[in-house]
């Protein structure tokens, strides 16, 4: 070894030394040495190879089985959402469906267009969904299509070697058999965005096909509904191909959530209140069950959970009925004289008596100035001041007693409240005191401040949900709370102690709005020995200036409110219809009424309703997609996409709820002076 | 071992090197088994066709072992210059008809004048070294002229570019002219310039993809889609494979497709994922007593020709078996080599037998020239 690299002798002794012998010397070293390398090349290779076979062996047979094995999740079938009478409201259909997953997409519109052509979808569904995948984040599946007929199914599955990054597959999809009707009470389902899986890193949401709760009771519940989803494990080549089926494990569907809603109630109301926007509220006087929770116009769920098309979301957002929020929960209006019956409880509990009088001269004084009431009403006592509505009574007793007064019972019974409720969002409006008037805008509380207030005007707001409970409350006695949830548990709430005959009287005056000498005689049921009782409110949003409330401008027109309970002796529902801008009451009662009739004699109710939709042009449903067809017809190139979050659609919604609602606190700092038969 | 003489075995047959022989012979089959299960469990495409070309490579190996030592030296040079003219017909056929072709069409067969070259420069160089005068080793003509012999043609191949051929015909080349007994500070010299010029060649020499390779080789995961899924794969397939291995026709990343080239390049990963590391012991046993048996021939030779014929010859096959190996199992870069007698592939085939019928001829010579006796 030392010679072999004795590399100087070569220059030393160059010419002198070198002969045949000393070069086959040199050979038989050096061929020693390339030997001796070869052997320890040889030997390198052998512990490489013991190391990758035996010390990390565990890693790699991991690898290798992890290459073999491909887990696909099968998402679970969702749980059913049911009526009371277990009826569904949002079930799930077989059906074969197709996604794509954004970052296995090589050429994305291209692929989109291959697809689009197969599928024949529609120039705007292919516009939108390329705008999609480009904006997407890439792991996460943007389903195509759904509903597709086996021919179409077939049609793409047979080109799939071709279509890296496609994934058709038979599912289930949800399906919302009243559509429109449940739109903003149950909500809809979707598939769960980026920000969505950065909180809740379970492999399911990226699963294809698989949809997660979007709003309303969907999103609320959607713990309970996912379930638990299946796997499927098969052999797989490089190229993806599936070899074989290794093991399957099957889906436990979610948990089915049973509503205390009464589906065909809700469905009648829904329709019920045909063109005008609005909502209707019915709940069980025993249970505080809610029957029905309407808010029309509203947005077809089953059209939402196959994705929010940018002509749709366009056409919902553009009509100035805002079908996009639920009024319910979020549409907060002056009460208007629905509340009072409230305010007489509570002027009997600060002493006053049914029998006290005062006299209406179209108007009463308040200190010094006189404030004008809608009509001439004589002397009045409580019983004509709530079935005439009149408005002096409620001046003069609500100063006399002071509105503080007014204000704690009427948060005691409901309104400026929360309810317990499984929703995502509820308003709560505002009973204004001079307190509260002077925390907000450091001004002094005013003798026009109790007028306003003392007729449901001003700063009061309240929520259709809150008139329903104050009606249920004001019906019963008890300190019932709405409830959505069907459970074992049944409710039995506290007394309010009434006076049994203080509160009777209320009751009986409320009776004669509808049944004697009042203000909505035309609310009557055509039942016979069925009777119900109410209070009519109109609630004005702009001043008299501006617009008479009844004609002009849509959204210059008066609200229309209706609160009510029935049968009037043992009373069984109570509800309020609130419509936004329907121009006075008599818009209201009318829905009242019949759906009252709905439910105590459903044929009756649907008959009266067919006449109507005859003259409206078909169902709610059905006039939503044909506005939606000649919306897409005339505007459908030029409309601008939706967000990419439906979050952001619904934080719009609700910011703008909170917007109109302040719209009648703008007249509130001044005398809101009825118009004439404003009732 | 040669000369031991039996009774009931013919002469010629028992003269025959049979201790490389059987071993060569098991490692073929064994060779054949690994591309029968490479098929999905099929002899053909490729096992069939591997068993055909060695019986009739070892029929030209038999008649290579039978030239006798003048013809070959005789014919050396004009080789070397038909070789070269092919080689250069190649590039002007490549240019001709537009794209790179390695490969010429001699109508019975597609020549790849690359893969003769590698033996043929080693007989070249062998037969320089041994008439050039003892006293000029040291000088330039001991330096420049086999420079360019190893040049030319590593030029040619580079422009094909086939890299591996071109490492193959240096390293052949090289072998040669270090056991021929050049100044060992040349080699010293040559090295450090190598060293120094490694960088130029990586980033202005090599192709886009010839420079992943090579970071692949550092950083595997860095790629793990591209150039480095081939490493990846065939590590997961040698590791995965254990002591004992997955079993015959069981491996899964052979069958299912994520072994690329599970018949050639990566055939030693096909076997390690199903034989395991008892598999890959045999194949490496195997291939020492090849290397052993033809160091042994070259050195047992009496004259400087033969030596460096046969030294030369058995580091050829050496450096297919390295780098092959190096490379499946994530320690060289992805260069397209075959693994000797196993891999299917008709043009390694043939140069790897070319250099096993030599070495059987120069042990004939060794044993018809008596030792000591004079060398040309």
């Amino acid at each position: 070894m030392k010679r072999f690299f004795n590399f100087n002798s070569g220059a030393t002794k160059r010419s002198a030394v070198v002969t045949a012998s000393t070069l086959k010397n040199t050979f038989d070293r050096r061929a020693v040495v390339i030997g001796g390398l070869q052997y320890g090349v040889g030997v390198l290779l052998a512990a490489r190879m013991g190391y990758l076979a035996i010390a990390e062996n565990e890693k790699y047979r991991l690898e290798s089985e992890s290459n073999r094995v491909n887990l696909t999740l099968i998402p679970p079938r969702r749980g059913w959402i049911l009526d009371r009478d277990g009826a569904p409201l949002a079930s799930n259909r077989a059906d074969f469906r197709v996604d794509v997953i954004p970052e296995r997409l090589s050429e994305p519109d291209a692929m989109l267009d291959q697809i689009g052509a197969l599928l024949s979808l529609e120039p705007d569904r292919i516009a939108d969904l390329k705008a999609e995948v480009a904006g997407s984040r890439g792991f996460a599946p943007i389903e195509v299509a759904s509903g597709l007929d086996y021919e179409q199914f077939a049609a793409l599955s047979v080109r799939l070697p071709d279509m890296q990054g496609v994934v058709p597959q038979r599912g289930f999809s949800r399906f919302y058999p009243t559509a429109s009707s449940v739109g903003h009470l149950i909500g809809y389902v979707g598939p769960a965005n980026a920000e969505e899986y950065e909180e809740d890193r379970n492999p399911i949401l990226i699963t294809p096909g698989h949809k997660i709760g979007k709003d309303g009771l969907e999103k609320q519940f959607e713990q309970g509904l996912r379930g638990v989803p299946g796997a499927r494990r098969v052999e797989v080549t490089a190229g993806g191909r599936i070899v074989r089926d290794l093991e399957t494990r099957d889906d436990i569907q979610g948990d089915p959530v049973r509503l205390t809603i009464d589906g065909p109630l809700q469905d009648y109301a829904a329709r019920r209140i045909g063109l005008e926007s609005g909502s209707v509220v019915v709940m069980d006087c025993l249970t505080g069950d809610l029957l029905c929770m309407a808010s029309m116009p509203s947005f077809d769920p089953n059209s939402f959970s196959d994705g929010i098309g940018s002509v749709e979301y366009s056409m919902l957002r553009e009509d100035r009925r805002v079908p996009l929020r639920n009024k319910v929960l979020k549409g907060l209006y002056p009460p208007g004289s629905t509340v009072k019956p409230m305010h007489c409880m509570a002027f009997l509990k600060a002493g006053v008596k049914p029998t006290d009088t005062i006299v209406c001269g179209g108007g009463r004084r308040i200190g010094n100035r006189f404030f004008n009431c809608h009509s001439n009403h004589g002397v009045v006592d409580m019983d004509k001041a709530i079935a005439q509505s009149c408005d002096s009574y409620f001046y003069h007793f609500a100063q006399a007693v002071g509105f503080d007064e007014v204000a704690t019972m009427a948060k005691d019974l409901g309104m400026g409240q929360e309810f317990p409720l499984p929703v995502t969002s509820q308003f709560y409006g505002t009973v204004p005191t001079p307190d509260w008037k002077f925390n907000k805008f450091g001004r002094e509380w005013q003798p026009f401040d109790t007028v306003n207030a003392s007729i449901g005007q001003g700063y009061y707001l309240a929520s259709p949900l809150q008139l329903a409970v104050m009606s249920a409350r004001l019906a019963t006695g008890r300190r019932l709370n709405p409830r959505l949830v069907m459970d074992d548990a049944a409710p039995n709430p506290a007394s309010y102690n009434f006076n049994s005959d203080e509160i009777n009287h209320i009751r009986q005056a409320m009776s004669n709005v509808v049944n004697g000498a009042g203000t909505a005689r035309r609310a009557r049921l055509p039942i016979p020995d069925i009777q119900i009782a109410g209070k009519t409110g109109t609630a004005q949003v702009v001043s008299l200036s501006v617009s008479d409330g009844r004609s002009g401008p849509w959204k210059y027109r008066d609200h229309g409110l209706f609160t009510f309970f029935a049968p009037t002796e043992n009373p069984r529902y109570a509800g309020a219809v609130v419509i936004e801008h329907g121009g006075g009451s008599g818009s209201a009662y009318p829905i009242a009424r019949d759906v009252m009739t709905f439910m105590f004699d459903p044929q009756k109710g649907l008959d009266a309703l067919k006449s109507l939709e005859r003259q409206w042009g078909g169902t709610a449903q059905e006039r939503l997609e044909k506005n939606y067809a000649a919306y897409a017809a005339e505007r459908g190139a030029t409309v601008a996409p939706p967000p990419r979050r439906d979050e952001d659609i619904f934080d719009r919604v609700e910011a703008e709820a909170r917007v109109a609602a302040q719209q009648s606190e703008e007249i509130a700092d001044e005398f809101v002076a009825p118009r004439e038969g404003q009732y | 071992m040669h000369s031991e003489r039996s009774g009931i075995i013919p002469e010629p047959i028992a003269r025959q090197p049979w201790s490389m022989l059987i071993p060569l012979f098991m490692l073929v089959a064994f060779g054949a088994a690994v591309l029968y299960s490479a098929a999905g469990g099929s002899m053909t495409p490729y096992a069939s066709s591997h068993l055909v070309r060695f019986s009739v490579f070892m029929v030209m190996a038999a008649i290579i072992a039978s030239l006798p030592r003048n013809f070959v030296r005789f014919m050396t040079y004009p080789a070397f210059v038909i070789v070269l003219l092919m080689l250069l017909a190649v590039e002007v056929l490549g240019q001709v008809r537009g794209g790179s072709q390695r490969w010429l069409d001699l109508g019975f067969m597609d020549l790849q004048p690359s893969e003769l070259m590698k033996p043929v420069i080693v007989v070249t160089l062998a037969h320089y070294f041994a008439s050039l005068p003892v006293g000029m080793i040291a000088t330039w003509r001991a330096l420049v002229v086999p420079g360019a012999m190893i040049g030319m043609p590593v030029g040619l191949v580079l422009l094909q570019p086939d890299l591996g051929t071109s490492l193959a015909i240096v390293f052949g080349g090289g072998v040669v002219m270090l056991l021929a007994g050049l100044p060992m500070r040349w080699f010293i010299a040559a090295g450090a310039a190598a060293i120094a010029a490694a960088p130029l060649v990586f980033f202005f020499g090599l192709q886009d993809y010839q420079q992943r390779r090579v970071m692949t080789m550092f950083d595997p995961e860095a790629d793990a889609l591209g150039a480095g899924y081939h490493i990846a794969q065939s590590k997961i397939a040698i590791g995965s494979g254990g002591l004992f291995g997955k079993g015959f026709n069981n491996g899964s990343q052979s069958h299912l497709q994520y072994l690329p080239e599970p018949h050639t390049d990566f055939v030693f990963a096909t076997m390690a994922e199903e034989w395991g590391l008892i598999g890959g012991l045999f194949v490496l046993a195997v291939f020492s007593i090849i290397l052993r048996w033809g160091l042994g021939v070259a050195r047992d030779s009496r004259d400087r020709f033969s030596n460096l014929l046969a030294a030369g010859m058995a580091a050829t096959i050496f450096f297919y078996i390295a780098v092959n190996l190096l490379m499946v199992m994530g320690m060289a870069p992805v260069v397209g080599i075959p693994l000797p007698f196993m891999s299917h592939g008709g043009s390694s085939m043939m140069t790897n037998m070319i250099c096993i019928g030599a070495l059987m001829m120069v042990n004939r010579w060794n044993r018809n020239a008596p030792r000591g006796g004079l060398s040309g």
